[in-house]
């Protein structure tokens, strides 16, 4: 198994290569990782895995209630949502089944609820239903006034979507898959039987090609000579609240879409937090993540309409994702048979709830393209280190106290995150590439203080653990 | 499995507040006082702070700290480092996590004094990019004092209170140039010398009237976005931008024990003797008023030992009590409830706007109790205090005590 941050990539010819270690490109090298006897690279620019898209969006578990009926995106987000749920639950991915209600805030939001129910049955979801005003004001007790009714759709879940990618990629290298970090594709040419690809640390040779690279899809997509389809980010910003806010609401509270927009939403996250957001901004820059004074505002305008309490917490981050839209409103996944390849574009926020499906369904896309796929084994099962806050973290564990006092050894006081899982994440199959990347394995560092405590310990820890090779 | 431990008075917070509370307790003999602090050694926010001018003597933070731990253990407190209280099992009864394991402590009384931190960048909501080399003053002097690391090469502060001044000389301290300190304030909010001094020896501007209102940068800072109140904006390169000031309780037990909190302190409230609306739960120190300097909640650690001693040998706690309100520019007062047996004490008070000589009017239900004239003047982010001879004329089943600017 190897993590390789530097240097040329091996001098050997692959079967696939993934480029792209996000959610979705993680799930492909896992899925494929199953099938023995297949040499396989995950190829990433940036030095850590789910660096892109995958590491700000809004962490939900969709049931796909809302999908276009019958598109490729429906089905699969229905059936990764199974199969994410199923996986979750043996690899300790927290995941909280808490529900979503799409509350009507006027008229015509009202009237559009029973036309999503309707959707939400031709999609083969059959448990949402039609709330009035007093129920739903039973069910969230601190919404602001003026709700007239919801959609309740008890199926939707929170996940942590940073430990998802982890675990997909964690056991992808422990069954072999070699990841490349700080690996950039600039060109894609074709000798014979390979594709070569030139990084920005050498050359890479590879029979077969997944294309994963979310924002930059369509940059790889016409390296290959297609001109498919254009990605044009669209920015999402979103505002996370403390801790002490999460007592305020109980479910995801979704906006209704109507003609003039789609709204924001206001859930609980898994860490315990309280997530507002997203904007929608059409931008045309693929690294434009910065946030602006605009869009906060107009996000605590929505925000305070739906839960007023809610503005009087403190803000733990705000921040900004791009989601990889096309002008077209379903997936791009297709192959190309006589090139080896396979182009997985415009996977956009359903991407993490679908990604064990996607991951599927390219592995037979490959197949059609003539890869030869042995039967496929269980991988060795992964368990991770558990952040969610419904579940017990190492802090409350007298057990593991008992056998390690670094467990009860609290760095992180705002989050809680002990000396013990810090020291474990930079020793991890795949360590963090800087101390964003640790924040993201433990929440170290995540909370109200966002540092005033902790914030040179942590650091002082990473680059500790960074000097012992492990980084 | 937790053990499970009695002890007569538990502090939460081993900074001066709580540590002169301990000492206070005690000296007094009332029994078993144990002090616990998560951080792994004991002293508050004067551990980190390498500056001078720390109690009567004007030592350094650390010294200052070191004096507060040993007066506290040397009266036979129980201090214990490196334990945090995670959770409220009960009224006087906290579950802890330690490297020793977990404990769950039952007091006679528990006393808050978990302090005051910066408001970080994200929670004055700064919008652009999420760069490295941004800091908070206590995460500055923790990173470049205490584990001596890389700080940058050019800084911005935003803030001109004393505490800016403070990361000011951190950061000259630690190599880093500093471009100018911002405020949005007309002026800062030091002592005359300390901005002088700033201007004059070392080149470092005070702007004022200006916010910072964008972080630019990829991976590292590259710079910062200024805007000015009249609308003119300018950008300044830097690799660090240190938020100083800002200052909130860390009041999240306070919270999570469901006792009231003043509105505009954001921490309980509290009468006189240092009593919240949580019978034997008592507040002390940055976690009532943040942030006042480490002598002066080191006094109110003194004054609270009384009170709990008294509330020990007589277990009297107020019923009901009058709240306190302010009207703008004044931002909080501290204390803020009054209860019929309050000692007469002095009242704590913070402004956002500067005034010359502040007159302060003090009404009840319309009624006028007192009105006072300030000699000294009345300066945002610095403490500025009205002693309390009238609260006798409050009527204890009154509306709420209003004080306003008159």
């Amino acid at each position: 198994m190897a993590v390789v941050r530097r240097g040329a990539p091996p001098d050997v010819t692959y079967d696939v290569t993934v480029i792209g270690a996000g959610v979705v490109g993680t799930a492909v090298a896992r899925e494929l990782a199953r099938h023995p006897g297949l040499r396989i690279a995950l190829v990433e620019a940036a030095d850590d895995v789910g660096e892109g898209t995958s590491k700000a969006n809004t962490a939900i578990l969709h049931t796909g209630f809302d999908a276009v009926p019958g598109s490729l995106e429906s089905r699969l987000v229905r059936e990764g949502q199974a199969r994410l749920a199923v996986y979750a639950a043996e690899s300790g991915i927290p995941v909280e089944p808490v529900g979503a209600l799409l509350v009507a805030w006027d008229d015509e939001q009202l009237a559009a609820l029973p036309q999503l129910l309707a959707k939400a049955e031709r999609n083969g979801y059959h448990a949402a239903r039609l709330l009035g005003p007093a129920e739903v004001r039973a069910r969230e007790p601190h919404l602001g006034p003026g709700a007239l009714g919801a959609l309740d759709v008890p199926g939707e879940s929170i996940i942590c979507p940073w430990t998802t990618t982890l675990a997909y990629a964690t056991q992808a290298v422990r069954a072999g898959v070699d990841l490349l970090l700080n690996c950039r594709v600039g060109r894609v040419s074709s000798s014979g039987e390979a594709h070569l690809l030139t990084t920005g640390r050498g050359t890479l040779r590879t029979r077969y090609l997944v294309n994963a690279a979310g924002l930059h899809a369509d940059t790889v997509d016409r390296l290959l000579g297609h001109d498919a389809f254009t990605v044009t980010p669209r920015r999402g910003q979103l505002i996370v609240y403390d801790k002490l806010a999460r007592d305020l609401v109980r479910h995801i509270l979704l906006p209704v879409p109507t003609a003039l927009g789609k709204g924001v939403l206001v859930a609980p996250t898994v860490h315990g937090n309280v997530l507002l957001g997203p904007t929608a901004e059409e931008v045309d820059d693929k690294s434009a993540t910065g946030t602006t004074a605009e869009g906060i505002a107009a996000l605590r305008e929505k925000g305070h309409r739906i839960l007023p309490e809610l503005l009087d917490e403190e803000v733990t981050a705000v921040y900004a994702g791009l989601r990889a839209a096309t002008d077209q409103d379903d997936y791009r996944i297709s192959a190309h048979k006589e090139q080896r390849y396979v182009t997985v574009g415009g996977i956009r926020s359903t991407g993490l709830t679908a990604s064990m499906a996607i991951a599927a369904h390219v592995t037979e896309l490959l197949a059609g393209t003539g890869l030869d796929l042995s039967a496929p084994r269980d991988v060795e099962p992964v368990r991770m280190p558990n952040l969610g806050e419904a579940f017990p973290r190492p802090y409350r564990r007298a057990d593991l106290i008992a056998a390690d006092p670094a467990y009860g050894e609290i760095v992180c006081h705002c989050e809680r995150v002990t000396r013990g899982e810090i020291r474990d994440a930079l020793a991890a199959t795949i360590p963090p590439g800087s101390p964003e990347g640790l924040r993201r394995r433990t929440r170290a560092r995540n909370g109200r203080c966002q540092g005033f405590y902790c914030g040179a310990q942590v650091r002082e820890l990473y680059e500790r653990g960074a000097e012992m090779g492990t980084g | 499995m937790r053990r499970e431990r009695i002890v007569d008075v538990l502090v939460v917070g081993a900074g001066p507040a709580g540590l002169a509370t301990a000492a206070g307790l005690a000296a007094a003999g009332v029994g078993e006082v144990e002090v616990v602090d998560r951080e792994r050694q004991a002293g508050g926010i004067p551990r980190h702070c390498l500056h001078g001018g720390f109690g009567r003597l004007g030592m350094t933070g650390p010294q200052y700290a070191e004096r507060c731990v040993a007066a506290a253990v040397g009266t036979g407190a129980v201090l214990r480092t490196g334990v945090s209280v995670t959770a409220w099992a009960a009224p006087l009864t906290v579950d802890t996590t330690s490297p020793r394991g977990l404990e769950r402590i039952t007091a006679r009384a528990v006393v808050l004094a978990t302090g005051a931190r910066e408001r970080p960048r994200a929670a004055r909501l700064v919008p652009g990019t999420r760069p490295a080399g941004v800091y908070t003053t206590g995460e500055l002097q923790q990173a470049a004092d205490l584990h001596r690391q890389r700080i940058g090469t050019r800084a911005v502060v935003v803030g001109a209170e004393p505490v800016s001044f403070t990361a000011l000389d951190t950061l000259r301290r630690a190599g880093v140039a500093v471009a100018a300190l911002v405020t949005e304030h007309p002026r800062h909010q030091a002592r005359p010398a300390r901005a002088l001094d700033a201007r004059l020896r070392h080149g470092v501007p005070v702007l004022t009237d200006a916010t910072v209102v964008e972080l630019v940068g990829r991976g590292r800072l590259s710079g910062v976005g200024l805007r000015h109140r009249d609308g003119r904006t300018a950008h300044v390169a830097c690799d660090t931008v240190v938020f100083t000031g800002d200052f909130v309780p860390d009041h999240e037990l306070a919270r999570r024990a469901g006792l009231l909190l003043d509105p505009g302190t954001r921490g309980p409230a509290v009468d006189g003797a240092f009593r919240t609306d949580g019978r034997g739960v008592f507040a002390v120190g940055n976690v009532l008023h943040a942030a006042e300097p480490a002598r002066a909640v080191a006094r109110e650690g003194t004054l609270a030992a009384e009170a709990v001693r008294r509330y020990l040998s007589d277990g009297d706690w107020p019923s009901a009590s009058v709240r306190l309100r302010v009207a703008a520019p004044l931002a909080w007062i501290a204390p803020n409830r009054l209860t019929p047996d309050d000692p007469p004490g002095a009242f704590t008070l913070r402004t956002t706007e500067f005034a010359a000589r502040p007159a302060l009017v003090i009404t009840q239900d319309g009624r006028t109790l007192h009105r006072t004239r300030s000699r000294r003047p009345a300066v945002p982010n610095r403490p500025f205090r009205v002693a309390g001879d009238w609260t006798g004329r409050v009527d204890a089943r009154g509306g709420a005590v209003r004080i306003a600017l008159g």
